[in-house]
């Protein structure tokens, strides 16, 4: 009866086959909304277990141990000129002064010889700054909190070895042992003890690297952008320079790391390890990346416009950069945000024109001898040193949340000139 | 100079024919102060034998044709007929295809404006153009009014610009509706409005003529009845040229009616004599519907 009446609409659209092809339908579209959800979540834990990780690792970095120390200046051989330390060189005067011996044989009386392994190189650096804070110091008796030595922090940290939780637990029972905020991890640079180490140097090396790649990459990307799509004639030249760019944004970065070697140093003797030659190199990987962003953004600006803008006589560059370029503008950025992006986290170019240097001072200009946040996360994760694990963890935190801070910058910029039509 | 106080909402000529009537009606005012013949007036411009290739294609073949000063000059036809592609090259709007190519001589005051000597910067300030689709600005009414004279440098002070702005705003009958929101954007106004902003924007750099390129055909019909009404009161005033795919429109605006077809100007004529009185087949097949 259904089969004999095709013209009757009643009928064809209850059919057995009919009502199938809806049940169809509809398990495909719940298939597609259950895949799509798995994807998100999949995508969700992967997130947070590397947010967890890092978090959880990381977190130990930012803080450290120290110990009490009761020094009896008489009785170490320290040897400070009372005029010298108050002078202009003090500084000076006090890091030619044997101040870990001093520690040590101050340990060795309060904790006996176990103490010569309690402290290193950070605590040197606090009586350094204590005794220059407080010159009267030297010569009398005082009692101060000074940073463990590596292996110390790591056994209260619950990880070290048999004997150097035995130190711990005796420090303990003295209540001679606190944990602290590590501020010397944020405004220091690298150093061969995990307890001193900072990534104050790094951020700066990469702040001034991504500084002279933006101010490079940027102008030189949008200018070449709006040549293209707005000015230069359709011909085989433009496609050839077209194509030449779309390749270069896939060319590995390590070879642009090779560029910068042969270009910048061995033709043009800028300086090694500098964060001018880094972000020369990393300026080259990312100005076709902004070329790509902002041809496509500029084609997405309505031609209607344009015609509006000719067609009260504005000239073709006036059209340009009154109405194109504002309009394609948030594109642009987006993609330069994407540029930029990249290049922080790069690490591989930077290797090959030397910023992977052991660098103890933070750069003061951009010529000067820098590492980059990536490279010493990859430099702290070669380490033998147990203490340097949660520094890695912790700089990458540092890393992430600088990369975080640019992004929101790049999105409050492009959000504030969007405009809505 | 004068302002114009108010604009009624629909224009005079309300008069429609059903669409399978012969002929279309002509509005009595369309041809009424047109007595005078057209070898006797100034052409503002004049087309002489015009082509324009697209590649190797040929979209417009020898026409030619003139645009008076105080006349409204309608171009008709089916799509693709090549009457935008004629308007376009009155301000060599089609500069801007790469494959376009325009032979022939086109005058405005007898200044060849094809040639190199012609700044096409100030052609098209001379020569005002409004489009097909409302474009305005994503910017503010008064920014998309006020920037064919600052580009121009056409006020000195920012009153003198207040006075373009309010000016061109008022001549486009949109004044009363805008002038407490000026700031807003333009793009946030309805299609009507956008429109007359657009023929605002137009206007205040001062044209001499102005090209309207189907400039209804995106509007309801009260939004039209208003654009039709501005175009009467422009009249006069800057010499205007329009595409239209709306016969009953051409009938109503114009004094002067251009038949286009196949890249041909079929017939060119008075809008009451072309309407009432086609001299060739073709476009009377045309206007009574039979074919377009």
């Amino acid at each position: 009866m259904n089969k004999a009446a095709p013209s009757e609409p009643s009928g064809r659209w209850t059919d057995a086959a009919m009502t199938r092809r809806v049940r169809r339908r509809y398990a495909a579209e719940a298939i597609f909304r259950g895949a799509g959800l798995a994807a998100i979540t999949l995508s969700v834990l992967f997130l947070a277990f590397l947010l967890w990780s890092m978090a959880s690792k990381g977190v130990g970095g930012f803080t450290r141990y120290e110990a009490q120390l009761p020094i009896d200046f008489a009785k170490t051989d320290l040897f400070l000129d009372p005029a010298a330390i108050r002078g202009p060189d003090a500084r000076s005067a006090v890091a030619g002064a044997d101040l870990s011996g001093a520690i040590s044989a101050a340990a060795k009386a309060a904790y006996g010889p176990a103490g010569t392994q309690l402290f290193g190189d950070a605590a040197v650096d606090r009586l350094t700054d204590a005794i220059l804070a407080n010159p009267n110091l030297v010569g009398g008796k005082t009692s101060l909190w000074l940073p463990v030595a590596s292996k110390i922090d790591v056994a209260a940290k619950g990880e070290g070895s048999a004997a150097a939780e035995k130190i711990v637990a005796g420090l303990e029972q003295g209540h001679a042992l606190r944990r602290t905020f590590n501020a010397q991890f944020l405004t220091g640079a690298d150093a061969t003890d995990p307890t001193a180490v900072g990534v104050w140097g790094a951020l700066k090396g990469s702040v001034y690297t991504i500084l002279v790649t933006i101010l490079l990459a940027f102008p030189v990307g949008v200018l070449a952008a709006i040549y293209l799509e707005e000015f230069a004639p359709r011909n085989r030249w433009t496609d050839a320079i077209e194509v030449s760019i779309n390749n270069l944004a896939a060319v590995p970065s390590i070879i642009f790391g090779l560029l910068g070697l042969a270009v910048f140093l061995d033709v043009m003797n800028l300086p090694r390890s500098a964060p001018l030659v880094g972000g020369l190199t990393l300026a080259l990987m990312t100005f076709p990346v902004i070329v790509i962003a902002g041809r496509n953004a500029i084609k997405t600006v309505p031609p209607s416009i344009r015609d509006a803008a000719l067609g009260v006589g504005a000239s073709k560059m006036q059209v340009t950069f009154h109405h194109v370029l504002p309009l394609a503008l948030p594109g642009i950025l987006t993609g330069t945000i994407i540029g930029v992006a990249r290049a922080l986290g790069e690490t591989a170019p930077l290797l090959m024109i030397g910023m992977r240097a052991f660098v103890a001072m933070p750069p003061r200009g951009v010529s000067d001898p820098a590492t980059v946040l990536p490279v010493q996360i990859f430099l702290w994760s070669d380490e033998v040193d147990r203490g340097f694990i949660e520094k890695t963890s912790a700089a990458i935190i540092v890393l992430l949340l600088f990369m975080l801070l640019m992004n929101g910058i790049a999105i409050y910029l492009r959000n504030r000139f969007e405009r809505r039509w | 100079m004068e302002m114009k106080e108010k604009m009624p909402i629909m224009p005079v000529e309300r008069e429609r024919e059903p669409q399978f009537t012969p002929l279309i009606a002509v509005s009595a005012s369309a041809g009424a102060e047109d007595t005078s013949l057209d070898s006797a007036r100034q052409p503002k411009m004049r087309a002489d034998k015009v082509s324009v290739f697209y590649g190797d294609k040929q979209a417009l073949r020898d026409v030619s044709i003139n645009i008076y000063d105080d006349l409204v000059t309608a171009f008709i036809g089916p799509s693709g007929c090549g009457k935008s592609t004629f308007l376009r090259c009155l301000n060599r709007m089609n500069d801007t295809i790469p494959t376009a190519r325009v032979t022939g001589r086109i005058t405005l005051d007898d200044q060849d404006i094809t040639g190199a000597g012609m700044d096409v910067v100030q052609l098209r300030a001379r020569v005002g153009m409004v489009f097909q689709k409302p474009n305005p600005f994503p910017k503010s009414i008064y920014d998309n009014v006020a920037y064919g004279p600052r580009i121009h440098g056409l006020s000195t002070s920012r009153s003198e610009l207040d006075g373009i702005v309010e000016r061109s705003l008022k001549r486009a009958g949109l004044w009363d509706e805008v002038k407490d929101r000026l700031q807003e954007s333009g793009t946030a106004l309805s299609g009507g409005q956008q429109q007359r902003l657009c023929i605002a924007r137009a206007i205040a750099v001062d044209p001499e003529v102005i090209l309207m390129d189907e400039p209804c055909s995106a509007l309801d019909p009260i939004a039209t009845a208003k654009i039709e009404e501005l175009i009467h009161e422009l009249r006069g005033r800057y010499a205007i040229a329009i595409v239209t795919h709306n016969m009953q429109q051409a009938a109503r605006v114009s004094q002067r009616t251009a038949f286009y077809h196949l890249g041909e100007l079929v017939e060119y004529g008075k809008t009451s004599e072309m309407f009432t009185n086609p001299r060739q087949q073709r476009t009377q097949d045309y206007i009574t519907g039979r074919y377009g």
